[in-house]
């Protein structure tokens, strides 16, 4: 006998298995109408590939997946399409998505398959692809892609394959009553595996409470020659432990089955482990030997508001009712409708909601079986929480840190790692749903994560438009005194000429005057000067200027639009490098800008008025 | 029918806060009983008091705190710690005695802190403490066991034990209706050796004190069944006695005159016992965590001893209690206890 380990914590709530397990696994009947969401797993929905109106086969693929992580879903039974629509899905907050709606046609069709006679001539791959397509995803619970698990990277040696049939939900019986009547498809299903993930080690874990299925289970796998389909030396073994909630957790069956703590965060192949429900080792069975894809699935009815509980292998998508129908199901008596277990399953919205792949129990109690909750009463931190925690948390700390929404407290004390078994809420004296409250926090530390990620995108991204608009800003100035810089030796250049041409005017303007002195006195006389008296030499200018505009009034107006022009950027220069060192000037330099665009635009006006004066004349 | 709307878990073991607080009121039963047998109807009167106060003061308390008062009331908690309060005061309190043990109990140690879960020092013993140091004559006399009693004195009747403490009859002036304590002689000695102290002494009776001995044990017994029921573990109670009974062991001294006696006599006289199983194991006020816990304890059993041996109280279990109870977050903050996923050897 192979050492097992214990976990801590844990509870014995009343088993209640054994009114769905009188009887054997009955087929139910097909539903005239199956719903079927387009995500029943974990990862991205499947994409519908039918239209409404469409005629599907029996196990016609009637969504492909959608990246690595998801699955592709196939039609349940023949028939119509006839609605691809919103509807209420499975969920715990009673949530609506996308369904493809079959309408049976009663003859159940196939499509065409091929059933390989021998899957050990298929390589891992080729068996991956055809669990991929097969739309297998795991059927414990979780609903994970299997062939994801599976398909492990190669710089990970697994040498641990851990089938889980602890089933140790209290009512649920579905993986029960699989053993006692599908041990050799559940043994097929585990070779399958076996040559995929070639372990050395093969652990099938199953609680005390199943022995009855042991013997069976074993001789099946005895079936099957393990050495040569890994190519290495490989012990298969039926392992039975004590009875405890939550042993079927993952985690929690890899310790006890290995002694070995899954690290937090991590995966179990970390540890060389892959772990796998032994429904979804069936279903695996039934698509790489049968070509059948997961269309239907083993489902506990029970509850005492049903008069007959009893496992029924149903097609996905059938409507709770209409199984509930098939098991004389009391509305009046029933309190809640849940999916699943009493400890994890949640309470659906209503009896339309479908059967999906992770479907593994309905249970529909009385209000004595399950009572409403009573009001929570204070937390005297008992810690009877604590003594029933398998991940070893401190509940009571938690749900203290939870209150006052202490989220760095929650986070050091680990709240990621509760499984939200609900094991604390069993015990809990004082009746508080500690779960919810774990969940509520966990959400909360999610959310804090993300608007965290969000405001730090933000502030990258501000940063960076500021840097942006800082470049462009010294791109700007640096431009500005490049031009300024240019103009300034062009105006010094243009003085050198000035003057030059200055002294030509001024001989001009000597001659003129001579004339002009001759002709009328009104002008002024610009009297001769000294080339080198610069004030005499501007009066001449100006004098000159006067004579000219006097003589063309047109060159006034133009000069004046140039010197209105210059004043323009100059002042507009001066606010620019106000506004950089930030000038308490500012205001008035920006009025003194507006004023000299104001005036710019007048002279321009005069300068157009004169023009066109000019032009009307003509 | 409408479907009811939950989250899980669905399940619930079905056991409630009152359920814990009534074992606990059951499993006091032996220790009153061997308390009322040995020293007379005095502790059934501190309880009935204290109670009947208790319950007046939360239902105050609650109604100014416009609290539904018949829900909180329905917890139990109040009785709990009426009846451990009455259990440590000297049978025959006065009825202030009580009133003001209760007002300090309920309404400044629970009330004003939040109501029961929310106070960080145990209820009772906050009470017990106030009285103590208030109070320091009436909570040091104690009447004389029974059975040394002088043959002229008669004990009072249940109806005269509530006189009493009503404060409508005296106690009876006899000499040698109260009496020292052992713990309060082998405190007050400093002559005698242990043995000769204890044949001197008819308060020292076969391994403690006389009527203390009998009512420990009936403590344990009502401490064990709580322990078995998994109201509380082991942990507290436990190393608070191993704790206590290794220091009286290293202090022994040989049974010289500064002993403070045997092992045996220091865990089977005075409050010891009790405190371990119905004060430390309090949970509002301990630490959490079971390493956490068997740190408290051992705090307290330590504590308990270094004042019964150089302090000035002959007992003191309550101070030993509060010190811890101070101490209980910082015991937290160091011994929170490996989660799945993170011990060593899984990384």
């Amino acid at each position: 006998m192979k050492k097992i380990w214990d976990v801590h914590g844990g509870i014995h709530p009343p088993e209640n298995k054994s009114q769905s397990l009188s009887k054997a696994i009955v087929t139910a009947p097909i539903a005239p109408q199956l719903t079927l969401p387009l995500s029943q797993h974990i990862g991205a929905p499947a994409k519908a590939i039918v239209n409404i109106g469409d005629s599907v086969l029996k196990g016609q693929c009637i969504a492909e997946a959608v990246g690595p992580v998801s699955v592709p879903l196939h039609a349940p039974t023949s028939g119509t399409i006839v609605a691809i629509e919103q509807r209420t899905i499975p969920h715990a907050s009673g949530l609506e998505d996308n369904c493809i709606v079959i309408e049976s046609n009663g003859n159940d069709e196939w499509r065409e398959r091929h059933p390989i006679a021998d899957f050990r001539s298929l390589d891992k791959n080729m068996l991956i692809d055809i669990i991929r397509n097969a739309g297998i995803s795991g059927m414990g619970g979780a609903g994970f892609p299997t062939s994801v698990k599976l398909d492990t990277r190669d710089d990970i040696a697994i040498d641990t394959l851990v089938l889980n049939a602890t089933e140790c939900e209290p009512y649920i019986t579905a993986d029960h009553s699989l053993m006692r009547e599908y041990a050799d498809d559940i043994a097929t299903g585990v070779a399958i595996l076996a040559k995929i993930i070639k372990p050395t080690k093969i652990l099938f874990g199953i609680e005390d409470n199943k022995l009855d299925v042991v013997e069976g289970i074993t001789a099946a796998l005895a079936e099957h020659d393990f050495n040569t389909l890994t190519g290495l030396k490989t012990e298969a073994e039926v392992i039975t432990f004590p009875t405890k909630y939550p042993s079927g957790g993952e985690k929690q069956l890899i310790q006890i089955l290995t002694g070995k703590e899954v690290p937090s965060g991590g995966l179990p192949a970390e540890l060389g482990i892959v772990c796998q429900n032994i429904g979804t080792a069936v279903a695996i069975k039934n698509a790489v030997c049968l070509d059948e894809p997961l269309i239907s699935r083993i489902t506990t009815v029970t509850g005492d508001a049903v008069n007959q509980p009893c496992n029924y292998e149903v097609l996905l998508g059938t409507p709770v009712e209409f199984l509930l129908a098939q098991s004389d199901y009391q509305a009046n008596k029933s309190s809640r409708l849940i999916m699943g277990g009493p400890m994890m399953g949640f309470a659906v919205a209503n009896t339309a909601v479908p059967i999906i792949k992770t479907t593994n129990c309905i249970l529909a109690p009385t209000e004595q079986e399950l009572p409403t909750p009573p009001p929570a009463q204070a937390c005297i931190r008992c810690g009877m929480c604590a003594e029933a925690c398998p991940a070893s948390l401190l509940p009571q700390q938690l749900y203290w840190f939870a209150q006052g929404k202490e989220l760095d407290k929650l986070e050091e004390h680990n709240i990621a790692d509760c499984i939200e078994c609900g094991a604390c809420s069993y015990v809990c004296p004082s009746n508080i749903p500690l779960v919810q409250y774990y969940r509520a926090s966990k959400v909360e530390i999610q959310q804090r994560k993300v608007d965290h990620q969000n405001a730090e995108l933000a502030k990258e991204r501000f940063e960076a438009r500021q840097e942006r608009l800082q470049r462009l800003e010294d791109e700007k100035i640096a431009a500005r005194k490049a031009r300024q810089a240019a103009a300034k030796l062009a105006a010094e250049q243009r003085g050198k000429e000035d003057e030059r041409s200055v002294a030509v005017q001024a001989a001009v303007e000597r001659v003129k005057a001579k004339k002009s002195q001759t002709e009328t006195s009104t002008i002024p006389t610009a009297t001769p000067v000294d080339s080198d008296d610069l004030v005499a030499r501007a009066v001449a200018k100006r004098a000159a200027q006067q004579a000219e505009d006097a003589a063309n009034p047109e060159s006034k107006l133009i000069r004046a639009v140039e010197s209105a022009q210059q004043r323009v950027t100059k002042s507009q220069a001066r606010v620019v490098d106000a506004e950089a060192s930030q000038d308490p000037n500012l205001a008035i330099l920006k009025q003194a800008a507006e004023k000299a665009e104001a005036k710019l635009v007048a002279t321009q006006q005069a300068l157009n008025d004169f023009k066109e004066q000019n032009s009307a004349q003509e | 029918m409408a479907l009811m709307r939950i989250t899980s878990p669905h399940a619930h073991n079905k056991q409630s806060t009152s359920d814990v607080m009534r074992l606990v009121l059951l499993a006091t039963l032996p220790g009153v009983l061997a308390l009322t047998l040995a020293f007379g109807w005095g502790t059934i009167i501190n309880i009935l008091l204290a109670s009947l106060f208790g319950l007046g003061l939360e239902a105050l308390a609650l109604a100014a705190r416009k609290r539904p008062i018949a829900f909180y009331l329905n917890d139990y908690s109040v009785l709990v710690t009426a009846v451990l309060l009455a259990i440590a005061l000297p049978p025959y309190s006065p009825w202030w005695i009580l009133l003001t043990g209760m007002f300090f109990s309920i309404i400044v140690a629970k009330q004003l802190y939040g109501g029961l879960g929310y106070n960080p020092f145990n209820p009772a013993m906050v009470g017990y403490v106030v009285l103590l140091i208030s109070f320091p004559m009436q909570m040091t006399t104690w009447v004389a066991p029974i059975e040394l009693l002088p043959a002229s004195v008669s004990i009072p009747s249940l109806w005269d034990s509530l006189l009493i403490a009503l404060g409508l009859l005296q106690l009876p002036a006899v000499d040698g209706f109260t009496m020292a304590t052992p713990l309060d002689l082998v405190r007050q000695n400093n002559a005698l050796m242990i043995d000769d102290l204890q044949q001197q002494y008819t308060q020292f009776g076969r391994w403690g004190g006389t009527g203390w001995e009998w009512a420990s044990i009936a403590f344990l017994i009502g401490g064990l069944f709580l322990m078995y029921r998994k109201i509380f573990t082991w942990h507290a109670p436990i190393s608070m006695l191993i704790a206590l009974a290794f220091l009286s062991a290293v202090f022994y001294d040989g049974g010289s005159s500064a002993s403070i006696g045997t092992p045996a006599f220091q865990l089977l006289t005075g409050a010891a016992i009790f405190g371990a199983f119905f004060i430390v194991t309090d949970p509002v006020s301990s630490a959490v965590s079971n390493k956490g816990r068997i740190i408290y304890g051992a705090g307290i059993g330590i504590l308990i001893f270094t004042i019964r041996k150089w302090g000035n109280y002959p007992d003191s279990v309550a101070f030993a209690v509060l010190l811890m109870n101070f101490a209980a977050p910082l015991i937290d903050h160091y011994t929170q206890p490996a989660t799945y996923g993170h011990s060593k050897k899984s990384k």
